[in-house]
């Protein structure tokens, strides 16, 4: 299944959030926050949040800020 | 005492984390400016780079209230969802509620502000909105249940100080009541000084700090000036006049 990932193609086994991540190589204490088509998706639910081909799927870390 | 959503700050000065020349620097700043809050914000990082984590500690270690953005979005959905994401990630319900409307000036869009903060406060955020000077926006604010507004001194990065110094007095004057920070444009510790005497309850300044060419020391004298501007502010200056009076008594002087 092809999906963006921060503007980026991947070519992607996983199903769901959760499964994304995992496999992009972020472990589950990493900072970040989720988010796909637009709508945040909270850390609780990834793993109930099922991926499309062509999602577009946000993750974003914290950084400096004004 | 000014409280920020029932919080009271150790420090009337709110700092901005970005552009430093490195996270050492920012530190530093930080720590000698007595920040009472920082601002963060959330953007996408490098692929493997793991930045946001090492910033994050960082932050952490500094032991500071945290103020996350919503720098650069321009609509309500983008701001919405940005303000979501900051939540979980940084841990608070806090969140400085940007949404630009014009790009070369960073204008707030005051008509998504509105709306954006409308819907965060029903969702159970403490918004602060970075807004313009506008009287019947703040009002709108407001009523879309913000306790706490953020007027722009003069876009943002610019360092012009306050550019609508009658405006800013109308806003402080209208909502006493108001806990207000004046955020943007603010170049020197003068600027901040003259927000404070106007009565605002805190600044936040980011570029002037970061940018200055020796930043610890800058985050001090801004510190210093939130201070006395404070200080003059309680002490109730007096009436500006337009022509000269003595100041040393005329009875008593010679004729000579």
């Amino acid at each position: 299944m092809q999906i963006l990932v921060n503007d980026e193609r991947h070519d992607v086994t996983a199903c769901d959030l959760a499964a994304l991540l995992d496999e992009l190589g972020y472990d589950a204490t990493a900072r970040i926050a989720t988010a796909v088509d637009g709508c945040f998706v909270a850390a609780g639910r990834r793993a109930a949040h099922p991926l499309h081909d062509g999602a577009r799927v946000e993750i974003l870390a914290p950084m400096q800020g004004g | 005492m000014t409280l920020f959503y029932g919080t009271e700050l150790s420090s009337r000065l709110m700092l901005g984390t970005a552009q430093y020349p490195s996270p050492e620097i920012l530190a530093d700043a930080v720590r000698r400016a007595g920040a009472g809050v920082v601002t963060v914000s959330l953007r996408r990082e490098a692929a493997g780079t793991r930045a946001g984590q090492a910033f994050w500690a960082l932050i952490r270690e500094l032991d500071v209230p945290v103020l996350p953005n919503t720098a650069g979005c321009h609509t309500v959905r983008e701001a919405v969802t940005t303000a979501q994401m900051a939540r979980e990630v940084f841990g608070t319900d806090w969140i400085k509620l940007e949404v630009i409307g014009e790009s070369d000036t960073l204008q707030p869009d005051m008509f998504a502000l509105v709306e954006a903060a409308r819907i965060l406060t029903e969702d159970g955020f403490r918004v602060f909105p970075y807004m313009t000077e506008d009287l019947v926006g703040a009002e709108r604010l407001l009523r879309a249940g913000c306790e706490v507004l953020m007027p722009w001194g003069a876009p943002i990065g610019s360092g012009k100080g306050l550019n609508n110094l009658f405006g800013l007095r109308a806003l402080r004057a209208h909502f006493p009541d108001i806990p207000m920070v004046v955020d943007a444009g603010i170049g020197v510790p003068s600027h901040a000084a003259q927000a404070m005497e106007l009565g605002y309850d805190a600044v936040l300044i980011n570029t002037a700090v970061a940018k200055a060419g020796d930043p610890a020391e800058m985050a001090r004298a801004f510190a210093m000036a939130v201070e006395a501007g404070r200080m003059a502010y309680i002490a109730d200056p007096m009436e500006e006049r337009d022509m000269a009076v003595p100041s040393t008594p005329v009875i008593g002087q010679a004729v000579l």
